[in-house]
């Protein structure tokens, strides 16, 4: 399937849960802001959902520092 | 006639008045009379235009005065819109309570500040906090030095952990929110939950800041309708590369200048 992650083509197999792209793109699911359509989801609680052929991703990730 | 600002307000003077007869009517009690910037060491007959302040050492001035004193020091217009706005703030540790700070000293109306842990000595190395507020609640000991610089901003603490169940009660009617936690999971928990629950309301985030690396690196960013993150988004803090007081006060530098910029209706990219 064919996905958009932060503004670039992304092609993965049918069935990619939210954990598994994550850990490709090593980013850990409690550090991120994960946003699916224009719809922000809770990554940490969403790591066995399957994403969509079509799927447009932003994902922001924070460092640590304050 | 002569026109002259007398403690940052306009005032009427009758020709040939000198600046020790402008005391004796005024503030007879003035010990330091500032005239035109520079301190008057002597008398001298006031001219229009002439700028005088008069303070009384020690005197703490009424809001009414300090109100006039810091309008006159912002744009026309600027004072006003951000005395009626209120701002949250996450987090009272090096971003938080140099964000605080600033915004209190531009004259933000109120401030909604949380946070859960103590000043320990460590955190002198980069948060606005003293040697003598060591063991204090951070939100507790902000609040004070809040009030040594503006006791007239409104400041409400909360001394506890935020989570989502509680982020909307905490931080109620706030005009613009700011992420100034420490660890990169209680920034991505309130991140998502503020967009989850507040969509309307702008969030201030910061994400790298650690280090020494160039200042020019950190910068304000809009990631998406109503979040900016501020920061390198690189530099986390690790072993080799502290948090240390200049990076941490340029990010929250950014951070209290993109609220002010949301506040007064600007994009703050």
């Amino acid at each position: 399937m064919n996905m958009r992650v932060n503004g670039e083509d992304y092609q993965a197999e049918t069935g990619l849960t939210i954990g598994q792209l994550l850990h490709r793109l090593g980013l850990q699911a409690e550090r991120v802001v994960l946003e699916i359509n224009t719809n922000i989801i809770n990554a940490a609680d969403s790591t066995d959902t399957e994403l969509h052929d079509g799927d447009n991703l932003e994902i922001i990730q924070f460092v640590g520092g304050g | 006639m002569i026109n002259i600002q007398l403690n940052e307000v306009p005032f009427g003077l009758a020709e040939e008045t000198s600046l020790y007869q402008l005391r004796t009517q005024q503030k007879p009690d003035a010990d330091i009379l500032i005239l035109n910037g520079f301190p008057a060491t002597d008398d001298c007959l006031l001219k229009d235009e002439d700028q005088i302040i008069m303070i009384k050492r020690g005197e703490i001035p009424a809001a009414s005065q300090l109100e006039a004193l810091m309008m006159a020091r912002h744009t026309p217009g600027v004072h006003s819109r951000i005395a009626q706005s209120t701002v949250g703030i996450a987090g009272a540790g090096g971003l938080g309570s140099n964000i605080a700070i600033a915004l209190a000293r531009v004259g933000v109306g109120q401030l909604v500040i949380a946070d859960f842990d103590l000043v320990e000595p460590s955190n002198l190395n980069r948060q606005q906090y003293f040697i003598d507020q060591i063991g204090l609640p951070k939100v507790v000991a902000l609040k004070e030095n809040l009030k040594r610089i503006n006791p007239y901003v409104k400041v409400k603490i909360y001394e506890g952990k935020i989570d989502p169940q509680n982020l909307r009660k905490v931080f109620t009617a706030v005009d613009v929110m700011v992420e100034a936690f420490d660890a990169p999971e209680q920034k991505a928990m309130l991140t998502t939950a503020h967009l989850q629950q507040s969509p309307d309301c702008p969030l201030v985030a910061a994400s790298g800041m650690a280090g020494y690396a160039s200042s020019n690196r950190i910068q304000t960013k809009k990631i998406r309708h109503n979040l900016y993150v501020v920061g390198d988004q690189a530099t986390a803090a690790m072993p080799g590369q502290g948090l240390m007081a200049p990076r941490v006060s340029i990010a929250a530098g950014h951070q209290a200048n993109a609220v002010l910029r949301l506040l007064l209706g600007e994009q703050p990219e």
